[in-house]
């Protein structure tokens, strides 16, 4: 299990667990953290599940595949930050992630 | 506006994975099929949205990718010929006089079938509108989201914003034509073929078009005319000229028509019986993603199951005197010699 924060632009904080395995965008969508629509389902087919990732954790989380990059075109406002969520998986390493919501999703 | 008029049994709206085994289902009770979709391909969701990702539950394929499917799916209904019709949606369906249904389509097709079955999924595939503010205010005005008529680009300050195929085709089919163009894309990597982007670096250099690494981030002019944008990039803020923009990012799912054909809706689908998957207008059929019943899963193993139930109704209301009898493939010599194995 992790803990995941996701911050929305009106500094709204969601805490939520989330199990290791699982992906950054379950862990919203599960938890009805509203900003994540995540309309594929998780394919890195929609890039409607974008967050900023904050940049004490972005190294943990890593860069975006060539795939998730791809599908960042479609998202709004995109950043050097900018991961689609379901393409973060869960790990221990990664408890107290923290992620700010865009103000809307594409 | 009636530039093509064909006849048929059964019209079938959408050639997504349900539609496509529809024909099968269909032909093998002799019922003849033309399909429709907006797209330039058949497959819908598994061949837009994820051609190469696995599906692992298709009863019988343990693994199979979305374009694998596909083709499967084309190579099983191959022996009834179904025709296709692509690059067209259904805008319209009206009842004629004797209870058959007229089809009409936005390119001017109209098509008479005893049967209509509706496997639209999750809606015609549209462009997706970027979110640029006030964008709406600039549609169909100074903001196309598809090139219908390159004339309408002549003489234009053009903007083309995306990395893909379609924004390099256009920035290189449109850069005679117009007076400038600029391309916009928010990394110096492109998804579009090689080729083509090769194509526009040479362009570029030639000083024949203008590469803007960045995102647009506002329009500005009055009353839905254009004068100028601005791109907010790695090294700041920078406005550009322009009259007609080109969006491309990407495709998006909207109900669409199907919401005017006066049949029942639940959120947005279509309520069907689960016996024929009928909905509300007998002769009208839904199947896939697009109907809805308690119980439905957006499965495609459950839109396959629904495609042979509706079948079976279809052809009562073709054929309403012929006998129907339940047969197997593997040992019906009639339906082997339909799918021409014997
Ligand atoms: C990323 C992803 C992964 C998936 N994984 C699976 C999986 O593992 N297993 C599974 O069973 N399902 C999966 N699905 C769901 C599956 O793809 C759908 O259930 C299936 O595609 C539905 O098929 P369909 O034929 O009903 O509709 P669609 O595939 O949506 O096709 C409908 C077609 O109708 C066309 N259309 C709509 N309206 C009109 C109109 N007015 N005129 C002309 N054309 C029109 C559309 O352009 C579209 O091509 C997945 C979906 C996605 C997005
Ligand atoms: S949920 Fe669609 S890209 Fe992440």
């Amino acid at each position: 299990m992790a803990k995941i924060t996701f911050i929305a632009p009106d500094d709204t904080r969601y805490d939520v667990e989330a199990e290791t395995g699982s992906t950054v965008m379950e862990a919203a969508v599960r938890n009805g953290v509203p900003g994540i629509e995540a309309e594929c389902g998780g394919a890195c087919a929609c890039a409607t599940c974008h967050v900023y990732v904050d940049p004490e954790w972005q190294e943990v989380t890593g860069e975006p595949e060539a795939m998730e990059e791809d599908m960042l075109d479609f998202a709004y406002d995109v950043r050097p930050n900018s991961r689609l969520s379901c393409q973060i998986r869960i790990s221990e390493a990664l408890n107290g992630l923290v992620v700010n919501l865009p103000e809307r999703q594409a | 506006m009636l530039s093509n008029f064909v006849e048929t049994d059964v019209v079938i709206i959408g050639a997504g994975p349900c539609g496509l085994f529809a024909v099968f289902e269909l032909g093998l009770l002799d019922l003849k099929c033309h399909l429709i979709d907006i797209l330039d391909r058949p497959g819908g969701q598994c061949a837009e949205l994820y051609p190469e990702k696995p599906i692992y539950d298709i009863p019988g394929l343990p693994e199979v990718s979305g374009q694998g499917l596909v083709d499967n799916l084309l190579k099983q209904i191959e022996p009834f010929a179904p025709e296709f019709h692509f690059g067209e949606m259904v805008t319209e369906i009206e009842r004629t006089e004797d209870g058959a249904f007229r089809v009409r389509t936005d390119t001017g097709t109209a098509l008479l079938a005893k049967v209509v079955v509706i496997a639209a999924g999750g809606g015609s595939f549209q462009p997706k509108r970027p979110p640029i503010a006030g964008i709406e205010n600039y549609e169909q005005k100074s903001v196309f989201y598809s090139v219908r008529r390159m004339e309408d680009f002549r003489d234009h300050h053009l903007v083309v914003v995306g990395g893909g195929d379609s924004a390099l085709d256009w920035t290189l089919n449109l850069q005679p034509l117009a007076k400038s163009v600029t391309l916009i894309h928010r990394r110096p990597e492109f998804r579009a073929a090689p080729d083509s982007v090769n194509k526009m670096f040479s362009l570029q250099e030639r000083g024949e078009i203008l590469f803007e690494q960045g995102q647009v981030s506002a329009l500005k002019g009055e009353n839905g005319h254009l004068e100028s944008i601005t791109v907010k990039g790695p090294n700041g803020e920078v406005d550009i000229a322009c009259t007609r923009l080109l969006p491309f990012f990407g495709l998006t799912m909207k109900l669409g028509p199907v919401a005017e054909w006066g049949l029942n809706l639940e959120e947005n689908l279509v309520t069907v019986d689960t016996e024929k998957f009928q909905t509300s207008e007998p002769g009208i059929f839904a199947i896939g993603d697009i109907n809805y019943y308690p119980g439905k899963l957006k499965l495609i193993l459950s839109g396959f199951h629904e495609a042979a139930l509706m079948a079976q109704a279809a052809k009562r209301i073709v054929n309403p005197d012929a006998r129907v009898v339940f047969q197997y493939t593997t040992s019906s010599s009639s339906l082997q010699k339909k799918l021409g194995v014997i």
